[in-house]
């Protein structure tokens, strides 16, 4: 008798630990807990899936081969600021290919002295050839390497910045193989944004327009978005070497009122990019018109007061990944190290970039190989009807089963009862995220928990059938399933265990409740029934309600 | 006592001919459909196949057609449409062959915010893969398919003999043939959490072939005078009623989770509830006439009770 104690005892425990450890996921009667006594409960518990609670799943690929692109434009434009510096003139410096830099140097004579500079001043680039006045320097091997791996550690950090700064809670941020990052944002409202926020380049460049040019090409002032394309290739020929033609937004597309850019024609050559800033805030100005305020650091500060001493009187346009946000005139010298960028902005859009901008610029375009974004509605729909079909689907089976077992079926119930709370309490001591996989994970659970109980109760019937007395039934009853149970469990077990090894998203998801709840069946069916039955069989019954 | 069946005395392997006809046509399509799934002919969800999926859900009723013509009248053709109408949702998906830089997702909520402007929608989910983690997930789901058969057999053919594992493993295979054939041919789309159920029910399935085989053993053991056939014919008719009462109990979970269960859960549903019918019929038309087709004869099963 001392071991119907013993194993009471464990069933009792085990239910106390389940209900303990699944506080902290049943917010009603967590947040009912005073504050003074919360540090007693697991601060943690189940999660929900982005399924059940909306949000974002992306997947992005670093483009690497353009991070080194970027790379060595920069060092082109350090190169073109060399000879400046040195006086030496040139034709044209720029990346040709992916990895080479060609100069054309103005004078025969200098290009022996320029290739000398060079190879002093950029130590990671080598001369690939010399032909009259052409030079080609071309980035050595290892550094392409380290550009390219390095390329996706920063992407890494700039976004973890960003999304730091843009607050969501729990988010998951993590590298997945080579060049793949793996980014988790739950419950976010507004998905587009938040993208928009994890993928734009942030690469902010200060450009100077071509102004005389400008009006000779004749650009149309105002054209729809849709148009930017068509109108890019018409004037295609006309567009002088050295600059480009770029997209001022004049009207977004807020209110339905359709959307509107100004072609302008700006410079090639950045004269200043954003990674020299310090910080970036939102503010207003005195037509409380919203605008961003950038500060550069010292490097920056003298480099833009050089600039704009230079060019008073003409427009500068502020660059962000290719668009053209504002075009103000520089009126006079800025010395202080500060800029103003305005635009049509909304307040969350003034925010988003100023996010971005103290974030830092990501090293290369991102490219979104996967991207599941679910919305908060929908969330809310599933787990409705998901929980609630699966508790009705539950009643049934209870009821089903006192039908048909009787009081026997009353303590199959109450395993099954047992079986769910200890799920659950293992799923929140675990802090699993809970998805619809997971919930299918469940049921798939209950029934062969059910399944088990009915294989018991079928054996127990078949020995009273025979005229056994009914506690060597049960007894045998017990015995003849138990190796039954044990091979279809373990067989199930396996193919969830492959799931869990090699499965991915979902299916994981569906694994782990799967394997867990079977774990857990075994002891409900096997020792939490039993102990039951053997509490019974003390009375020493004549006949057995099954 | 309250019963289904009573005791039973069918003579379920006489009528294995007629089973084997039955599941040999079930198997076919099976393969078919895993053939065309291979020359990517079949409906493959785009979490497999690469593409776009939209969800929207409209303030007001919005017509399949009328959804069609604007989405085509804005160069997105080859669209799949499919609408709920009880929550007026339209479900708008696009495979795509290339990468999704040209975000199309994003076109295609411009479309609606346009052409349907008086009618105000939110986007319910939108997904965006790209084929090649389409095709990672295909090996993956192909992988852990593999491993767990081997698996299985491996465990089976240790608990009891090598002919149970392989009669197992056939019947279980059976049912996800079967299983993927009917979804083949009812032109359902073959996801991510299709293939969850598919795996599901090789575990289901596989539970009932062992119940069955287990008391074959048990029998084996006991009647030992007894043929194969009138063996294996009295094991199942023992386990009869557990089976029935499971699959019964099973099915009133699963129905209710098919009609109610919300447009995510209903596919998943579907495929278990067919999927259990089935694995109940392999259970005992499948898996135990293959211990008797087994070369070698019925003389050596199990060394007659070791």
């Amino acid at each position: 008798m001392k071991k119907i104690r013993g194993r009471l005892l464990l069933v009792l425990f085990l239910s106390v630990i389940s209900l303990y450890l699944f506080i902290p996921s049943w917010p009603s009667v967590y947040n009912g807990i005073p504050d003074g006594f919360k540090w007693l409960i697991p601060p943690r518990g189940v999660s929900l899936g982005l399924d059940l609670q909306g949000g974002i799943h992306l997947v992005l690929e670093v483009e690497k081969d353009r991070a080194v692109e970027i790379a060595v434009d920069r060092a082109a434009k350090a190169m073109q600021d060399l000879l400046t510096d040195k006086d030496i003139a040139y034709e044209t410096i720029e990346r040709v290919g992916g990895v080479q830099v060609q100069l054309d140097v103005s004078e025969e004579g200098k290009v022996e002295e320029v290739a000398e500079l060079i190879r002093d001043s950029f130590s990671s680039y080598f001369q690939a050839s010399q032909e009259g006045r052409t030079l080609v320097f071309e980035l050595i091997a290892p550094e392409v390497e380290r550009i390219k791996n390095s390329a996706i550690n920063q992407a890494l950090e700039t976004i973890r910045n960003r999304i730091d700064q843009f607050g969501v809670t729990e988010p998951l941020l993590q590298r997945q193989g080579r060049t793949e990052i793996v980014i988790q944002l739950p419950g976010v409202k507004d998905p587009e944004r938040a993208k928009n926020l994890i993928q734009d380049t942030a690469l902010l460049e200060f450009k100077m327009v071509d102004e005389d040019n400008e009006t000779k090409l004749g650009l149309p002032l105002q054209v729809k978005r849709s148009e930017e394309q068509a109108v890019r290739e018409k004037f295609a020929d006309q567009v002088p070497e050295g600059s480009e033609i770029l997209f001022e937004s004049i009207q977004n597309g807020e209110d339905g009122m359709p959307e509107f850019s100004q072609p302008r024609l700006i410079r090639q050559g950045a004269v200043l990019t954003g990674d020299v800033l310090r910080d970036a805030r939102v503010n207003y100005d005195d037509f409380s018109e919203i605008y961003v305020g950038v500060t550069f650091d010292s490097k920056g500060a003298s480099e833009f007061g050089k600039i704009t001493k230079a060019n008073v009187g003409k427009f500068m346009a502020i660059v962000l990944d290719g668009t053209v946000y504002s075009v103000p005139r520089i009126n006079e010298p800025i010395l202080g190290g500060r800029a103003q960028i305005t635009g049509n902005f909304t307040t969350d859009e003034a925010n988003d970039l100023a996010i971005v901008l103290r974030a830092g610029a990501l090293p290369a375009p991102m490219k979104t190989v996967q991207d599941l974004t679910v919305g908060p509605s929908l969330g809310r729909d599933s787990i409705e009807k998901g929980l609630k079909t699966t508790m009705i689907a539950g009643i049934i089976v209870l009821i089903f089963m006192v039908i048909y077992y009787r009081l026997s079926g009353v303590i199959a119930d109450a395993a099954l009862v047992l079986n769910l709370l200890c799920l659950l309490g293992a799923l929140s001591g675990l802090n699993a995220t809970l998805t619809l996989p997971g919930i299918a994970g469940i049921i798939l659970t209950i029934g062969m928990g059910v399944d088990s109980n009915i294989l018991i109760f079928e054996r127990i019937r078949e020995e009273l059938r025979q005229g056994r007395p009914v506690r060597l039934a049960v007894d045998a009853g017990y015995e003849k399933a138990f190796l039954t149970i044990v091979d279809s469990h373990v067989t199930t077990l396996i193919t969830g265990l492959a799931l869990f090894v090699f499965g991915t998203g979902p299916i994981k998801g569906f694994a782990v409740t799967l394997c867990l709840g079977i774990a857990i069946n075994l002891f409900t069916a096997l020792i939490g029934t039993k102990v039951v039955f053997d509490l019974i069989n003390r009375r020493k019954l004549e006949r057995l309600s099954i | 006592m309250l019963e289904i069946v009573g005791k039973t005395n069918i003579d379920f392997m006489g009528k294995r001919q007629i089973a084997f006809g039955l599941s040999g046509v079930l198997v076919l399509i099976g393969l078919i459909a895993m053939i065309q799934i291979g020359r990517g002919a079949a409906n493959l969800g785009i979490d497999f196949a690469g593409g776009t999926a939209v969800q929207l859900k409209f303030e007001n009723a919005i017509g399949i057609e009328e959804a069609r013509r604007a989405l085509g009248k804005h160069g997105l053709h080859d669209a799949e449409l499919q609408e709920f109408t009880r929550d007026n949702k339209l479900l708008i998906r696009m495979k795509t062959e290339g990468t999704i830089e040209q975000n199309i997702a994003e076109q295609i909520v411009q479309v609606f915010a346009t052409e349907f402007s008086g009618n105000t929608f939110v986007v319910d989910s939108s997904t965006e893969i790209g084929p090649t983690i389409g095709y990672r997930l295909q090996q993956d789901a192909l992988l852990a398919i593999t491993i767990s058969l081997i698996g299985i057999i491996m465990y089976v053919a240790t608990r009891f003999e090598l002919r149970f594992g392989v009669a197992a493993a056939i019947a279980t295979f059976h049912d996800v043939l079967a299983v993927l054939g009917i979804y083949f041919i009812l032109d359902k789309e073959i996801t991510l959490l299709v293939v969850t159920a598919l795996l599901t029910l090789a575990g289901y399935s596989l539970t009932d072939s062992v119940v069955v085989f287990d008391r074959i053993r048990e029998n084996l053991r006991s009647r030992r005078r007894d043929s194969i056939a009138v063996i294996i014919n009295k094991g199942i008719n023992q386990v009869l009623s557990r089976t029935l009462v499971t699959t019964l109990t099973v099915v009133l979970v699963l129905v209710p989770l098919t009609m109610f269960g919300g447009e995510v859960l209903q596919d998943f549903s579907l495929a278990l509830l067919l999927g259990v019918m089935i694995g109940t019929y392999s259970s005992v038309f499948v898996a135990s006439p293959l211990l008797l087709a087994w070369p070698g004869g019925e003389g050596r099963l199990l060394s007659r009770g070791r």
